[in-house]
């Protein structure tokens, strides 16, 4: 996994509460066996205005002008503004997965659902959670100036804005170790792996029903 | 000390050791896996060199892409067949039980745990499927997760999990005739909102929750994802019980009489504290039909379509303006009064023999009206499907010009050829009304099997008890 240290990029909004996981990659492109090359179909249905199928040429089909990631000022942008709820649905990583092939390395919002704000951890993605308030002040800012920027900084969990205003953010002590120095966590479990057979050893013994197999 | 809910029971058990920050290592039990989730964790364990910790505690089958048409030339879509075909060979390689396509016990992952004694009360239960809720029907703490994480339970048996709070839904007393568990579940959400229970495992609870089937206790904690929380979960009692017992993967002899008494105490102490708690009058749950694009936009069948104007909060109105926008509905138009296209009666929400039974209760003797262009039944699993012939049920629908259809997921998320036209609007048992759910463009209203077929025969929404006094009069 990529670390995830410190990223300055241009903010893209998307002003819509209870973005679903349908939404920022629709059932058609989850037949992909692979992990990458989801990007050009990130919210498939609001960006283009003709029907995708996976396979295509996306780079062919008409895109919707009205839709904010196709407007010319938000080319290139690293950080999203969304609104409350965001991720909620279904538990596809490929919703991740879209957003950091796109180029996305961060969702800023009131609040995320909870297996989507997991997912983005294992993947490099931060998502970070501000008040209502100061989300809905962003919204104003970022619309209210071209080319605005923000610089995020997870080593001291903080937001900075373009006139200099510094906005803290909370996140787990874990999650926040491992994003910083990129880890696999399937590594770290794993050095527990005396820890989990004994517990293994003592749960056969309580409750033998358990290990009932199923082969 | 005050006394542990359901909740903090089931974490307790599983914790195989805990972070200073609280993070905790969670021990799993039982891991279900199928074809669209799970292609890229079984990569990363290639890569990476590793084997499954422990094959006997995963279940694997092809549900989301399987045609519910004849299925004796295989899968025609050569995208949905290497997908089937992947997890096929993943099986194989790392020697884990599948049910394939064509075995009699195919069928909805969360439909065959249960159905076949996989999954079992007081067992951490996970699927890289966020409606795994639904097995916390009987007492387990079961959970959705990302494909990163199906590759972590594969390798590790366990899970990096932080604790979430406790939340406890009530519903107070017993709903009237021909309310079902979807009604109640629906309510719930157009209640608490679809963010809700975000951060929280809910318990549901309650004389009208106690009352259920386990089917329709399925149906409530399924859906439990859609008001936010990752698990929902209901308390063990005779009703758990009675139906895990003989199941071909439930324990026998000494060792069920060991585990039923275990069972029983998987209940939240009197005393125990919730984070928070919600508590509804179940006499006020009419049928449910949602209108917009969002589980939270639902309203009783003899009510209208909202209007924003009527919102004060701006971020909402605009979001239901969108919803109408998309739905093609006109504020204030009464529910009944809007025409279907298409009838799904499918889904991991009510696909099981007692939504079937309620659908065909409804459908018996009667026609689809003509302004229907589909009505179609997806059972829930093949054991689901033959129970239902078994009764007669596939007669009573293909009589009254419903198609009765193989098992899967079908047009719950149309990843198969089962899907909605741009436009079409359909009255739909699963769970999810979201844009594009069903097929691009494609408007869903959620509602319970027996709103669904009462739909089917009127063309329209109509309250199915309606229909159900009909028949009895
Ligand atoms: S029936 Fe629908 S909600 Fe259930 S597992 Fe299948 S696609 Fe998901």
């Amino acid at each position: 996994m990529k670390p995830f240290k410190r990223v300055e990029g241009l903010v893209v909004p998307l002003d819509r509460p209870n973005v679903d996981t349908d939404a920022i990659i629709p059932k058609q492109y989850l037949k992909s066996v692979k992990r990458t090359g989801f990007g050009p179909n990130l919210f498939d249905d609001w960006r283009y205005l003709d029907p995708g199928e996976p396979g295509m040429d996306h780079s062919k089909r008409r895109p919707n002008p009205d839709f904010v990631l196709n407007q010319p000022r938000y080319q290139g942008a690293e950080i999203l503004l969304a609104r409350e709820n965001f991720g909620c649905g279904s538990s596809r990583e490929h919703a991740v997965w879209a957003l950091t092939d796109y180029g996305i390395r961060s969702v800023i919002a009131p609040s995320f659902a909870d297996i989507f704000y997991n997912n983005s951890f294992k993947n490099g993605l931060l998502p970070i959670v501000l008040d209502e308030q100061t989300v809905d002040r962003l919204f104003r800012e970022v619309e209210a100036n071209e080319g605005y920027r923000l610089t995020i900084d997870l080593e001291a969990q903080t937001l900075t804005t373009p006139s200099g205003e510094v906005i803290p953010f909370e996140v787990d002590a874990f999650r926040r170790y491992c994003l910083l120095n990129g880890l696999d966590d399937i590594g770290l479990t794993l050095q527990h792996a005396d820890e989990i057979r004994a517990y293994e050893a003592r749960r056969r013994q309580e409750a033998p029903w358990l290990f009932e197999g199923v082969e | 000390m005050s006394g542990k809910t359901l909740y903090d029971k089931l974490w307790d058990e599983h914790v195989v050791r805990t972070e200073e920050d609280g993070t905790a290592l969670l021990y799993i039990d039982r891991h279900l896996v199928h074809e669209v989730t799970s292609p890229q964790a079984f990569e990363g364990l290639r890569l990476a060199g590793r084997k499954p910790w422990r094959t006997d505690a995963v279940l694997a089958v092809p549900d989301h892409n399987v045609p519910t048409t004849d299925r004796s030339q295989g899968i025609q879509d050569p995208v949905s067949r290497i997908q089937v075909e992947t997890l096929d060979r993943n099986c194989r390689e790392f020697g884990i039980t599948e049910f394939p396509m064509n075995d009699i016990r195919q069928g909805i992952v969360h439909v065959i745990g249960p159905e076949e004694g996989f999954t079992l009360p007081g067992m951490t239960v996970v699927c890289g499927d966020s409606h795994t809720s639904t097995h916390g029907a009987f007492g387990a703490l079961a959970f959705g997760i990302g494909t990163s994480e199906v590759e972590h339970v594969l390798a590790t048996q366990c899970l990096i999990q932080k604790k979430m709070k406790n939340m406890r839904v009530t519903v107070r007393g017993q709903v009237g005739p021909g309310v079902t568990a979807k009604d109640i579940v629906l309510a719930i959400i157009g209640e608490i909102g679809t963010a809700g229970g975000t951060g929280h495992a809910i318990e549901f609870a309650g004389e009208a929750i106690r009352a259920l089937s386990m089917e329709g206790r399925m149906t409530v904690c399924n859906m439990a994802i859609e008001a936010g929380a990752r698990a929902g979960m209901i308390a063990v009692d005779d009703t758990t019980i009675d139906y895990v017992h003989g199941r071909p993967w439930a324990p026998k002899g000494e060792l069920w009489e060991r585990a039923v008494a275990h069972w029983k105490t998987l209940h939240s102490d009197p005393d125990a504290v919730f984070d928070t708690e919600v508590v509804i009058e179940a006499a006020d749950i009419r049928p449910q039909v949602t209108w917009g694009t969002s589980p939270e936009m639902v309203i009783p069948i003899d009510g209208r379509i909202p209007d924003p104007a009527d919102e004060s909060d701006a971020v909402k109105a605009d979001g239901m303006r969108k919803a109408l926008e998309y739905m093609g509905l006109e504020p204030g138009t009464p529910i009944s009064e809007v025409a279907v296209d298409k009838v799904f009666i499918g889904s991991c929400t009510n696909s099981r023999i007692e939504d079937l039974r309620a659908a065909a209760a409804v459908v018996k003797g009667r026609k689809v009206a003509p302004g229907v262009k589909l009505a179609m039944v997806v059972p829930g699993s093949g054991l689901v499907k033959q129970q239902a012939e078994e009764e007669g049920l596939h007669e009573i629908f293909l009589e009254a010009g419903f198609e009765w259809r193989e098992p899967g997921c079908s047009m719950c998320l149309a990843m198969n050829a089962d899907r909605l036209e741009p436009g079409e609007r359909c009255a739909s048992t699963s769970n999810r009304n979201f844009e594009g759910r069903q097929g691009q463009g494609g408007r869903t209203h959620l509602v319970s099997p027996a709103m669904a077929a009462a739909a089917a025969i009127a063309g329209h929404f109509v309250d199915a008890r309606e229909f159900a006094e009909e028949a009895a009069a």
